[in-house]
């Protein structure tokens, strides 16, 4: 090792924001282990996360959670050099399950502890790509899932990430699961829209793109909106329903998708450019949408943008991305967070360490 | 010797000897903060119990009832603690604590939130001294309360605010003990988690 650069620390993440109870492990930045425990098949039968069968299904998982990621790790409690939490944004009931239990961890094993900010934690996913390619900043990151939309712009994953804009009232796939429940499919929505979008037409229906038009645009210039279309959506369907004709549901589908995909890019490459930053990131669940990321794929070549997008299972919720921050802030020099830091539901994306 | 965290009401959280008794206790009542204060109190209490986590044989817990954000953050909390420990943990009825040491029949009622609240009935101490619960813990109106307890008028009612964490694992103490049956190991909410869920989607037009 060089003088100057820190040891590959071994961390343990906790992550309880939303609806998956993760647990990962990493050294430095390899990941050795990642246990996803998720609630979503009790949430089906509600058409979307309730907070309370979360946080219930968070305390009972937890535990196996646990001792699975140190078996598959194959390390003990006693070698790791730190253990990390997510303290928020997220739902607060869940997020205090992961916060109690791992300051009381952290008391039991006397390992230091670090409190981290669930969005730069899926910006933080990207170091542990399996192909060693290491990530480039400062880069601009569409963070989209069923609880967040947001757009960032990273400088330093440990010291300086700015909120460019985020969802000002729906997350889209929030969106995804309203329009899929009005077309009588199942939760979640995004996997069902994608299967029903099959042979549609994402032209057939033009749904209005949200925070779009120019006098929105100076005020929202990267914020999301996605009641509107959720909204259009519904009234389209009813008025088909309504006049006794058929819903066109591969139609409706694909282009609803379209509308989704068309506002995330759009906002995000007018961030590439009005920063000047050629690098695009994406993460969160929303990003296993096909569309999504073949659209992605198609606008950032089109516009000579670097894109990157993690592995699937570091781009859901995670435990893994936690463990990842943790261990870079902890390589970078930071002091543990203590023990008096509560679970925060808005924690800002600048609090990168609580 | 237990480490005993209760969350059911405030947070309490006490180090306990069978034989020397309370080794440290601390106490906040504030029932908004459980997740930001259960760290510092723990190892504040085996800070001043001087207690080494190895000395400890277990983690007692208070089960509840309690309204369910708090509560769940004391279980959690006692389960990775005795994961990280290597130390089982021991369920309580958090109700069994508060009757804990009572000689007459007694009904203890803790609030629920949502204008309801938890009760236990007690007929009082068994020949060990531990409490004998005849019914409950439930959960209903307070007007409701005499009519869901047979007998109410019999008992001395004891609204409590908070829940000991040293009774708690003292009492856990006890029932290990006497071998006596633990706590099941599910929080005691006594409240389905759906009840403010929305039916389907309204119509937009
Ligand atoms: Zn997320």
């Amino acid at each position: 090792m060089t003088a100057g650069t820190a040891a590959e620390r071994l961390v343990l993440g906790i992550e309880t924001s939303c609806d998956e109870t993760g647990i990962g492990i990493v050294r430095g930045s390899t990941l050795l282990a990642n246990v996803i425990s998720s609630s979503m098949e009790e949430h089906a039968r509600y058409g979307g996360v309730v907070p309370e069968v979360a946080a219930r299904a968070h305390l009972e998982a937890l535990e196996p959670a646990l001792r699975a990621a140190l078996t598959e790790a194959g390390v003990t409690l006693e070698e790791l050099d730190a253990i990390a939490v997510t303290s928020g944004p997220g739902l607060s009931g869940a997020l205090m399950v992961g916060v109690g239990a791992a300051k009381a961890l952290a008391v039991a094993t006397g390992k230091p502890l670090y409190a981290v900010n669930h969005l730069v934690g899926h910006v933080g996913a990207d170091v542990l790509r399996a192909d060693g390619t290491e990530i480039e900043l400062p880069t601009v990151a569409l963070l989209v899932s069923g609880g967040h939309t947001s757009l960032l712009l990273v400088r330093d994953l440990v010291s300086d990430v700015e909120l460019l804009g985020e969802t000002i009232d729906d997350a889209a796939g929030e969106a995804f699961d309203k329009v899929a429940r009005l077309l009588g499919l199942p939760y979640p929505g995004g996997p069902e829209i994608d299967r029903a979008a099959v042979g549609g037409d994402p032209k057939a229906i033009r749904f209005p793109r949200g925070l779009s038009l120019r006098k929105d645009m100076e005020k929202h210039r990267y914020d999301f909106s996605f009641s509107g279309l959720k909204t259009a959506v519904a009234r389209w369907v009813e008025q088909k329903r309504d006049s006794g004709e058929e819903v066109p549901v591969a139609d409706v589908a694909a282009s609803f998708r379209e509308a989704v995909a068309d506002i995330l890019l759009t906002k995000a490459l007018a961030a590439c450019a009005d920063t000047g930053v050629k690098r695009l990131l994406l993460g969160g669940g929303v990003v296993a949408n096909a569309r999504i990321r073949q659209l992605a794929t198609e606008r950032c070549a089109a516009a000579g943008i670097e894109l990157r997008i993690p592995p699937l299972d570091l781009c859901t919720d995670n435990g893994a991305m936690i463990a990842a921050l943790g261990a870079q802030l902890m390589q970078a020099g930071h002091a543990p967070s203590g023990l008096d830091f509560g679970a925060d539901s808005t924690l800002p994306v600048t609090t990168i360490q609580a | 010797m237990l480490l005993a965290i209760d969350t059911s009401a405030g947070t309490s959280v006490a180090v306990v000897d069978r034989d020397l008794g309370v080794l440290a206790e601390l106490t906040e009542l504030d029932t908004r903060r459980h997740a930001e204060v259960i760290g510092s109190m723990i190892a504040e209490a085996l800070r001043l119990s001087g207690v080494a986590v190895t000395d400890l044989s277990g983690v007692a817990v208070g089960m509840g009832p309690g309204p369910f954000t708090g509560l769940r953050v004391g279980i959690a909390a006692a389960r990775a603690f005795a994961f990280g420990a290597h130390k089982p943990v021991v369920p309580v009825v958090s109700h069994d604590a508060i009757a804990f040491g009572a000689t007459e029949p007694i009904l203890v009622v803790t609030d629920a939130r949502r204008r309801e609240v938890y009760w236990s009935a007690y007929s009082g101490s068994d020949e060990q001294g531990l409490p004998v619960r005849t019914a409950g813990p439930g959960l209903v109106r307070p007007d409701d309360l005499p009519g869901a307890v047979a007998g109410y008028e019999g008992y001395r009612r004891v609204d409590a605010e908070s829940v000991s964490g040293a009774s708690i694992g003292l009492l856990a103490e006890g029932l290990y003990l006497h071998k006596r049956a633990f706590a099941g190991n599910d929080a005691l909410y006594l409240r389905s988690p759906d009840i403010y869920v929305s039916a389907g989607p309204k119509r937009v037009s």
